[in-house]
């Protein structure tokens, strides 16, 4: 028989492992990010929030982790670009009528679009908090990252920018966190099924605890 | 018009021939039983347009018992209309009402292109077997049975990813016409047995790049072949296939 040789990464099979590989990866981020954002909630003044955001950002492991979630990033991100347009190229006469709801759910086709309006809110995000608190790293000086929230989170138009952000995101997650499993080839009549509902939960909790954040700021709950 | 019967509006795509532009035309057809097929239906329709000295509607059909996997028809924007695990010709009038209007299109694909109608051209398929979905066995008579025992559960999931018809339901339904169900049913049939063990890698290279090749979409994993397949081949299928070439390529 015959060897077909191709390059892995660039094979349909090999682009669908990179895709839940860094899905996942960005996915333990989320978990790192949440957990510092709790800290809002000691209700301090920010003392307990500031003193781990300054753990993040001088702290050399972070640093180099953060150089790998941006690599993590624009790997999802770009790959997901060129396997959009590569499937649009697959179906160049479209349907009359669309299947619709029947036979997948609208969030599991609509990953491109959920994933572009997370990107755009990523850009406000990072100019919102990333950016001033490089800013300061890089001048020597103390940023208070606490004293931003309050000032962002006053603003209702920066609130429902965040609002909109953290449902994509877990919609997002809502098919992105099952699918990376069965994309890795680990599907189990046991274990597929405790997967999903895992992903579940972990899409609902990781949403309602974001969206807490700039919802509580601004009603004035955290002091 | 007997009891029960049914007049129906047809939006059915016409398409000369691969190169032409095709378009959705409106037919009526009247007095339709309800025990027809879907296929009956447009023989029917088919009839009428002969005795118009019109050119009848071009599509797929062989066995009509739901084995040979012909009848390609997206009808209402479902592979073999509305109903699950059933091919076309398995589709009864009974399924829809009297007065609806029902769209009928062909496989939407680029690795399918049109051939005429509701034909496609799904040769794509074939050549993807040809690159692995067989086995290497000696001529001469069937050994006996028991001399290769294979586990119950083993052999039971083999015969349910062998149960596909290569009909292209996964491929028509998938939002990016990805062939991932078909090819990992096709794959998983094989490396489940022992007999499927001597070109276990090189199949799942070789079949996985000639699905690349064909111009079929990235599976991202909706499951909605799963749904639409007259089968019922299942999403583990796909997830064998990937860890299959995985491991052939770290093999190789």
């Amino acid at each position: 028989m015959s060897t077909t040789s191709g390059k892995f990464l660039q094979s349909s099979l090999g682009k669908k492992l990179l895709m839940g590989l860094t899905g996942l990866f960005l996915v333990s981020f989320l978990i790192v990010h949440v957990s510092i954002n709790a800290c809002i909630y000691f209700n301090d003044g920010g003392a307990t929030f500031n003193a781990a955001a300054h753990f993040m950002a001088h702290n050399p492991v972070i640093r180099v982790v953060e150089i790998g979630l941006f690599i993590g990033l624009i790997l999802h991100a770009v790959q997901a670009l060129m396997l959009t347009m590569q499937n649009n190229k697959a179906r160049p006469v479209k349907y009359a009528v669309p299947a619709g709801n029947v036979s997948s759910k609208w969030y599991s086709r609509s990953m491109g679009i959920l994933g572009s309006l997370l990107l755009l809110f990523l850009v406000v995000h990072l100019a919102n908090f990333w950016v001033p608190t490089k800013q300061a790293v890089f001048n020597d000086m103390e940023h208070d990252t606490f004293a931003g929230l309050k000032e962002v989170f006053s603003k209702w138009y920066f609130v429902g920018v965040y609002m909109v952000g953290v449902i994509s995101l877990g919609y997002h997650l809502l098919h992105g966190f099952q699918s990376a499993f069965q994309s890795l080839g680990l599907n189990h009549k046991k274990y597929t099924p405790m997967i999903k509902s895992f992903g579940f939960w972990f899409s609902i909790i990781i949403t309602l605890l974001f969206a807490s954040m700039p919802i509580t700021m601004f009603l004035g709950l955290i002091k | 018009m007997s009891h029960g019967n049914m007049n129906l509006t047809l939006k059915v795509w016409r398409q000369k021939n691969t190169k032409a532009t095709g378009k959705l035309e409106t037919y009526k057809v009247t007095d339709i039983s309800p025990d027809m097929s879907f296929l009956e239906m447009f023989d029917v329709l088919n009839e009428q347009l002969i005795n118009k000295g019109e050119e009848p509607i071009a599509f797929d059909h062989d066995c009509r018992e739901g084995i040979c996997g012909m009848c390609s028809m997206y009808i209402n924007g479902r592979a073999h209309g509305p109903k699950s695990a059933i091919t076309t010709c398995q589709l009864h009038m009974r399924s829809f009402k009297d007065g609806d209007t029902i769209v009928v299109e062909p496989w939407r694909a680029a690795a399918f292109p049109v051939i005429k109608d509701l034909t496609v051209d799904r040769s794509a398929f074939d050549r993807i077997i040809s690159k692995g979905g067989f086995i290497s066995v000696n001529t001469g008579n069937a050994q006996d049975a028991n001399c290769l025992p294979i586990p119950k559960p083993d052999a039971d999931a083999a015969f349910e990813a062998a149960a596909c018809i290569g009909c292209g339901a996964c491929v028509a339904t998938c939002k990016n016409s990805s062939a991932m169900l078909f090819v990992s049913a096709k794959i998983s049939q094989l490396a489940l047995l022992p007999q499927g063990q001597v070109e276990r890698t090189s199949r799942a290279k070789n079949m996985v790049a000639q699905m690349d090749e064909e111009g079929f979409g990235n599976c991202t994993n909706t499951g909605a072949c799963e749904v639409e397949c007259p089968k019922g081949i299942s999403l583990e299928n796909i997830a064998r296939m990937n860890r299959e070439f995985f491991m052939a390529n770290i093999k190789e």
